[in-house]
């Protein structure tokens, strides 16, 4: 298994669902933007959702569900996952607007979209 | 034999009958025999002459692929063990072929132990082995230094290479590095011209053995099986008599011939994948357990010099 966080402002989501809840409490804008998480699954050799809309500051999980390994990579090498064995994950955390095209290093028919817009 | 899958496709077919040269070949479990019988040259410049001094006995050499050491997966929960009952076929072997290739996907995750069980096995076959990588060989964080560094050595750019045996010219080409988002297997401008300089002094007459991953032919772009600029490399053997490609990464046996040029691709050694189209994805085909051995396994192929007939037959492990 691995887990991946990477992002500029990664230190601000690497908090504990306490802390995000803190976070609410102590600084509500930020905090509404550090809740944003959406999962990408990852089977049948398909990225789904394939094509994403997303608000600046959400994290973005791909999840492997295939027997096969994969790896998530972006075309202009913004964000590259390593290889993803079965049920391992990678996050990414998008904080600028936006189009992120990305495919599977090991498979490069395999491609997706994050659009990040305000 | 009865069993296995059988391909003669037939050029100037001289009537000889190679039936029983065939009938001792079909041992082989996993992996592709290749027996190149010597011939007369049908030209007598200066390579066929050498060529024609070599033994007329018969000359083999052995393909296995896709050994994806480390897979535990449902659909085979011990790649390594399946990989061991390829090379004790090997090695029960009545005539000991000259050397072995492996058309890549040695590993599941370019793992250290990965590659050194997979070593440590087909060490045990006791012949040179010529390897080519898969893109499961190439997932270390130095994006395939760890497989240059073991199986790299006096190879060009990212592992390609050529040599001779025999009066044959073998040339392995790497399709797995650079892939483009959207896009099949690539060769790369760099191997390309490499390629290009490789053959420019070799007669039309040399027989050309060209071993890569991927198939250099587009099998089914739909699940990227294929090589974008696979016909560009193709294009440059063309002017040669006798040209045959060997490639893995689909798990299943498949051949054409397209005028001097012949296409095969070989079984693994770890788990199966489906016919192109026949399931949502190109992933591991999951197999009642009993059958699994139907799925992995062999060709062996029976190469003959100078516009005879091309013999390929794939057998399984089992069944």
């Amino acid at each position: 298994m691995t887990f991946i966080s990477f992002g500029i402002s990664r230190m601000a989501w690497m908090a504990s669902p306490v802390l995000v809840g803190l976070l609410l409490v102590a600084a509500p804008q930020l905090a509404a933007a550090a809740t944003s998480e959406v999962t990408v699954k990852i089977a049948n050799f398909t990225f789904s959702p394939a094509d994403l809309t997303i608000t600046p500051g959400t994290t973005v999980t791909w999840v492997n569900n295939d027997d096969i390994p994969h790896a998530v990579v972006e075309t202009e090498k913004t964000f590259r996952s390593k290889a993803l064995d079965t049920d391992d994950k990678f996050s990414f955390t998008f904080t600028n607007p936006g189009e992120f095209s990305y495919f599977c290093s090991l498979h490069p028919h395999m491609t997706g979209k994050i659009t990040v817009k305000k | 034999m009865d069993k296995s899958d059988k391909i003669r496709p037939t050029k100037d077919e001289d009537g000889i009958d190679r039936s029983g040269f065939l009938e001792c070949m079909t041992w082989a479990g996993t992996g592709v025999l290749w027996a190149l019988a010597g011939g007369l040259p049908q030209a007598m410049g200066l390579s066929t002459a050498l060529a024609a001094e070599t033994p007329a006995a018969p000359f083999t050499f052995l393909q296995i692929s896709d050994s994806h050491v480390g897979f535990s997966k449902p659909a085979n929960p011990d790649a390594l063990a399946t990989l061991r009952e390829a090379i004790t076929r090997i090695k029960e072997l009545p005539k000991k072929p000259s050397f072995m290739i492996h058309t890549g996907d040695i590993s599941h995750l370019s793992k250290d132990i990965e590659f050194d069980n997979a070593d440590q096995l087909i060490k045990e076959a006791g012949i040179p082995v010529f390897y080519v990588p898969g893109e499961h060989d190439l997932l270390d964080d130095g994006q395939g230094k760890s497989y240059l560094d073991r199986y790299g050595k006096g190879s060009k750019g990212a592992g390609w290479y050529s040599f001779d045996q025999q009066g044959v010219h073998y040339i392995g080409l790497v399709n797995v590095v650079n892939l483009k988002a959207g896009g099949l297997g690539n060769l790369g401008a760099d191997q390309l011209q490499w390629l290009q300089d490789d053959v420019a002094g070799l007669s039309a007459e040399t027989p050309i053995v060209v071993f890569a991953h991927i198939p250099l032919w587009t099998v089914y772009p739909d699940w990227g099986w294929g090589t974008s600029d696979g016909a560009q490399a193709l294009a440059l053997l063309k002017r040669f008599g006798s040209v045959t490609v060997l490639n893995g990464h689909i798990h299943q046996v498949m051949q054409k011939i397209e005028g001097n040029i012949a296409f095969h691709t070989a079984r693994s050694t770890a788990f199966p994948q489906p016919e192109p189209g026949k399931a949502p994805s190109p992933g591991p085909m999951k197999v009642p357990a009993g059958d699994l051995r139907k799925y992995l396994g062999i060709a062996t192929v029976d190469f003959v010099r100078g516009g005879e007939p091309l013999a390929i037959i794939d057998k399984p492990l089992a069944g």
